[in-house]
C-alpha cells in the first residue's frame, strides 16, 4: 500500500513532464526557425528523459512486470494526472513560450524542493533536472520578454496568450490526496507553499516584458484529478498510437 | 578532473577505452566521465553509468556498446544507471577536452563565463577553427542536449560549444 501511494505520487509529478514533452515534440520540424525548432525538441528531450527516470522508478516500485512504456503508453485518459496547463495545444509560438514559461517557473521551484526529499531516488532525479530546467526557464523567459517588448503584433499576441493561459496556473498549487500523504512523510513537495513566490516571479517578468499581469480570479482545474480538457484525448491518440496499434512493439 | 567517487578496476580500462560516445566518437566513455564504477565480481563485470543529460539518447547506445565490447572478450556485463551525484562537465578529462577541441567542439567555460557567453553575448568562446574569441551565439540549443551553436566572426566558421553543466 505504501508503494502504491508513492507510485501515484511519482506519476502525478512525471505526467506533467511527459505531456509537455509530447506537446513540444509535436513541433519537431515545425518551429518558426531552425534555432527555435532545435530548442523545442531539446527541451522536449530533457522532459521525456526526466519522465523516464520517474517511470522507471515507479515501475520498480510496483514490481509486477510493468515497464516505463506501459506507464507512458497504456493508461486511459483519466489515469493521467498532469495539470491542464501542459496539455494546452500548440497554437502560435508566443503561446508555446507562454505555456513553457508558466510551467518552467513552477517546475524549477518544485524540483528545488524535491531535492530535499527523504526519498533518495526522487532527490537524485530532481538534482539532475534542476540543471536542465534552469536552462529551459532562461530560454522561455527570454522569449516572453522579446515578444512582449517587441512589435505591436508580437506584444498583442503574447498578451493574449498569457491572458488565456493564466486560468490554468492556479491548479499547479492544488494538493492531491497523494500530495498530502507524501508531504506528511517528508517525501513529497507541499506545492501550495510555492504559490506566492511563483506569482511574484512571474509578475516581475511580465512587467519587464511590458505585459499586463492578468487580474482574473477565475481559474480552471481538473487535470490533477484526471479530469482533462478536450485537447487531452487528441494528444493521447497521437502519443499512444503505436502501442495501441501494435501492442508490445519495440523500436 | 575525475572525482574520488569513481572506482574503476585497472584491468578493465583497456576495454572501456574502446567504447566511445556515439554522438562525439572521439571521446571514450572514460574521457567523458560517465563511468562511475567498473568492477569484476565472480566473472561478471558490474558497470555503473551516469547520464550526461536525463534524456540523452546516447546512454542506451553506450550501455549496449559496453555489453558488446566485453562480450567480445567473453565477459558478461551488468550495466546500471546511477543518477546521483549528477554528472558535471568537470568530469570530462583534460585529454577528452583536447580531443573535443580538435574535433571541432569548443570546451566548456567556467560557470560564470558560460552564463556570460550564453546570455550576455560576451565574446568568450574560442573558435575551434582559428582560435579567435570574436564569436557569437547562434542558438542556445544545439545538435544535442549538451551543446550550443556558435559562429566565428573572423573566419566565419560555425561550430559547436559544449555547455558548462554543474
Amino acid at each position: 500500500m505504501e508503494n502504491k501511494n508513492l507510485y501515484n505520487y511519482i506519476l502525478g509529478v512525471a505526467d506533467n513532464s511527459l505531456i509537455l514533452g509530447q506537446r513540444l515534440g509535436e513541433l519537431c520540424g515545425h518551429g518558426p526557425s531552425l534555432e527555435t525548432d532545435i530548442a523545442g525538441t531539446n527541451i522536449s528531450l530533457d522532459l521525456i528523459g526526466q519522465t523516464r527516470s520517474y517511470y522507471q522508478y515507479a515501475a520498480r516500485l510496483m514490481n509486477d512486470g510493468r515497464t516505463e512504456d506501459d506507464i507512458a503508453f497504456l493508461r486511459l485518459e483519466r489515469e493521467y494526472k498532469n495539470v491542464l496547463l501542459v496539455e494546452q495545444p500548440n497554437t502560435h509560438f508566443g503561446y508555446v513560450m507562454g505555456r513553457q514559461y508558466l510551467f518552467d517557473v513552477f517546475h524549477l521551484m518544485f524540483l528545488k524542493e524535491l531535492q530535499g526529499s527523504k526519498d533518495d531516488t526522487l532527490a537524485a532525479i530532481a538534482t539532475k533536472g534542476i540543471k536542465e530546467v534552469s536552462y529551459h526557464k532562461r530560454f522561455s523567459g527570454d522569449w516572453i520578454k522579446r515578444l512582449g517588448d517587441g512589435t505591436t503584433e508580437s506584444h498583442q499576441k503574447m498578451q493574449e496568450a498569457i491572458d488565456d493561459l493564466w486560468t490554468y496556473t492556479d491548479e499547479l498549487f492544488d494538493m492531491s490526496d497523494a500530495d498530502k500523504m507524501l508531504v506528511s512523510e517528508g517525501i513529497g513537495v507541499d506545492v501550495s507553499k510555492l504559490k506566492k513566490d511563483y506569482y511574484r516571479e512571474v509578475s516581475e517578468l511580465l512587467e519587464e516584458a511590458t505585459l499586463q499581469v492578468p487580474d482574473s480570479t477565475y481559474f480552471t482545474r481538473g487535470g490533477k484529478k484526471g479530469i482533462h480538457s478536450e485537447h487531452m484525448g487528441y494528444l493521447l491518440a497521437d502519443l499512444q498510437y503505436m502501442q495501441r496499434t501494435y501492442p508490445n512493439m519495440e523500436w | 578532473m575525475i572525482t574520488s567517487q569513481v572506482h574503476i578496476e585497472a584491468h578493465l580500462i583497456p576495454i572501456l577505452e574502446k567504447v566511445s560516445d556515439p554522438e562525439i566518437p572521439v571521446l571514450t566513455v572514460l574521457d567523458l566521465g560517465v563511468i562511475r564504477e567498473a568492477v569484476e565480481l565472480n566473472g561478471v563485470i558490474s558497470i555503473k553509468l551516469t547520464p550526461t543529460y536525463s534524456g540523452c539518447p546516447a546512454m542506451d547506445v553506450i550501455g549496449d556498446d559496453l555489453t558488446a565490447a566485453f562480450a567480445q572478450q567473453g565477459k558478461k556485463v551488468e550495466v546500471s544507471l546511477v543518477l546521483s551525484p549528477a554528472w558535471s562537465t568537470d568530469w570530462i578529462s583534460e585529454e577528452g577536452l583536447k580531443k573535443m577541441e580538435i574535433y571541432g567542439i569548443a570546451r566548456p567555460l567556467s560557470e560564470t563565463a558560460d552564463k556570460e557567453a550564453l546570455l550576455g553575448n560576451k565574446k568568450l568562446v574560442k573558435c575551434t577553427n582559428c582560435g579567435s574569441t570574436n564569436t557569437h551565439l547562434v542558438s542556445q540549443f544545439g545538435s544535442t542536449a549538451c551543446k550550443a551553436l556558435f559562429k566565428c566572426d573572423d573566419c566565419q566558421e560555425p561550430f559547436d560549444y559544449f555547455k558548462c553543466l554543474k
